[in-house]
């Protein structure tokens, strides 16, 4: 009897999951998509005018803001993730390895925040000295600074996964391409890591999705303007950001389009997740 | 030193390799001093604001105390254990114990703990002020933002119990059951007490979560500075206090006092998780 009664208390706490990832989608699409709809779809998600005191709600600025920060931090996040994962996993003598391991594993644990203000105080005034020397102007908070500090962010996420990828091809890998000649490198870049492909894409989408779904540090470094930019020295504002911002004053229609807006990023993120399970599960396979 | 020598020579040989390796190097040298230069650097400007003052029970613009603060982040840290942890652990009972491993009804367990993971916090935090704050009409309060991080850390403790518990060798079941032990003692009395290290690995995890979280908390717990007086009041965590005091600027001094004190906390709490799991794995070998 308490066998049974346990058994039905332990599948009910699995059904927790279920219930959650439901309840998330209802309550988003129930309270976005009404919004969306009396905006009209075209005008919502194609519009170039955010202007909620004039009833308009074009969320385009911001979802090309989201994708902008999100380029710019695979640009400077992915070569510098694979290339240092390459230096955990064939270079890195024994002795330092456990330390900066830790390292980064600890790294990857800082709140956003502090990573905003890290930002905030030393990549905005940087970026705003480097803006004016080059005569592009900006105030510092842009494009270019999200994108830096998310590079930076998204780093331990890509190594810790490229480096196990790469340490799960056989060794037989390597040593068979030593052993027709090549060199460490070239067994490394043309054989090893060619072989731990799938799991090194995993890695960056990985990376992509705490890209795009990162708030407060963006809020704090790109500037958020809501207008579409022209130069990547300008301010941009992400999808997140203009949940944050406007969410604690909003009413009516303007907090509908908000919502709205939770709904689209939501979106982006499940496509990112369903690539992942896929890239995972290919990588069992193959 | 001939092996030096002799790597040397190789890469006269291929000048394409010592290119390479370079960039390796210089890759490498990048990501550890950028991430060092970050920690070194908030602990050096910080550390020279932290003031009695800022401990002081009752924040006032004069002192911004982050003690409100801090003891709100406890109160939430423990009231979203309280809600995940049991459904966390016995989920993963149900999945690593109960359930055979080709169950459809697993598999959709396992797509929407996988969504879970993936999801960014401020999308919890639009769900939890939909649901929690607007639907159960609980209003800006600790109870709601704990239950919104309840759900986001969910996963993580699921995950880790599981490995947990997979770690535990069937020797120990089939044991347990030949003493003539039913499953429920078998898990237990048995299974459960040698996970425990792990799950405290995963649980002391999701602690580093909520203590770091801040869009998520915003709109559900509110962004109050008082120390609450039930949990139906609103009221900020540390991070959510970090960001208000910088977004504001105000406070700069107090706000890097305020990040060194948080990422302590989190460096601190992460490595005791990384601790006790590498405790757990060396008396495994």
């Amino acid at each position: 009897m308490k066998e049974k009664i346990m058994k039905g208390v332990f599948l009910f706490a699995a059904c927790a999951s279920i219930l959650a990832v439901g309840l998330i989608c209802y309550f988003l699409l129930v309270n976005g998509i009404p919004g969306m709809a009396k905006i009209g779809v075209g005008k919502f998600l194609g519009g170039k005018i955010w202007r909620p005191n004039n009833d308009e709600f074009g969320i385009l600025p911001m979802i090309v803001g989201s994708l902008y920060v999100t380029a710019g931090a695979i640009i400077f996040g992915v070569p510098i993730g694979i290339l240092t994962s390459v230096f955990m996993a064939k270079y890195c003598p024994k002795t330092i390895y456990r330390p900066l391991k830790t390292a980064i594993e600890l790294l990857s644990g800082i709140p956003s925040v502090v990573y905003g203000f890290f930002g905030l105080v030393v990549l905005v005034p940087f970026v705003r000295n480097v803006g004016r020397s080059l005569g592009l102007g900006g105030n510092g908070s842009s494009i270019f600074t999200a994108s830096l500090l998310l590079g930076m962010m998204i780093l331990p996420t890509i190594i810790g996964v490229t480096e196990s990828a790469i340490r799960a091809v056989p060794a037989a890998y390597y040593e068979g391409a030593l052993a027709l000649g090549a060199t460490h490198e070239g067994a490394v870049f043309k054989v090893v890591l060619p072989a731990a492909k799938s799991g090194v894409v995993a890695g960056v989408v990985l990376g992509i999705g705490r890209a795009i779904g990162e708030t407060m540090a963006v809020i704090m470094v790109a500037g958020n303007q809501a207008r579409l930019p022209n130069g990547i020295f300008r301010g941009i504002r992400t999808l997140t950001a203009n949940i944050v911002l406007e969410m604690g004053y909003a009413t009516d229609l303007h907090r509908e389009a908000l919502i709205a807006t939770g709904v689209v990023l939501f979106v982006f993120i499940l496509a990112i997740n369903v690539s992942v399970s896929l890239l995972n599960r290919r990588g069992q396979n193959g | 030193m001939d092996n030096l020598k002799q790597k040397l020579s190789a890469y006269k040989k291929h000048p394409g390799s010592l290119v390479v390796m370079l960039l390796v190097m210089f890759a490498s040298l990048i990501t550890f001093l950028v991430l060092f230069f970050l920690v070194i650097y908030i602990l050096a400007k910080g550390i020279p604001h932290l003031k009695p003052s800022l401990f002081s029970f009752t924040y006032t613009s004069e002192n911004v105390s982050l003690m409100p603060a801090l003891i709100n982040t406890i109160i939430m840290t423990l009231l979203s254990l309280l809600i995940a942890v049991p459904f966390g652990i016995f989920s993963a009972i149900y999945l690593i114990e109960y359930a055979s491993k080709k169950n459809k009804f697993v598999s959709i367990i396992r797509i929407t703990t996988e969504t879970l993971t993936g999801i960014p916090s401020i999308i919890y935090g639009l769900f939890g002020m939909l649901f929690f704050v607007t639907k159960l009409q609980w209003g800006f309060s600790i109870l709601a933002g704990a239950f919104t991080l309840a759900i986001m850390i969910l996963p993580l403790i699921m995950k880790t119990t599981e490995e947990a518990l997979k770690s535990v060798p069937d020797s120990f079941r089939e044991g347990s059951f030949g003493l003539g032990a039913g499953k429920l003692r078998t898990v237990f009395r048995i299974v459960l007490p040698s996970a425990i290290p792990g799950i405290l690995a995963g649980i002391i995890l999701a602690v580093g979560r909520i203590v770091g979280e801040t869009a998520a908390l915003i709109y559900t717990a509110g962004t109050v500075t008082k120390i609450p007086k039930g949990v139906m009041e609103s009221g900020r965590t540390l991070a959510v206090h970090m960001y208000n005091l910088s977004s504001e600027g105000l406070y700069m001094d107090q706000a890097y006092a305020t990040a060194v004190v948080l990422l302590v906390l989190v460096l601190g709490i992460n490595t005791l998780s990384g601790f006790i799991a590498k405790k757990l794995t060396k008396e495994r070998s």
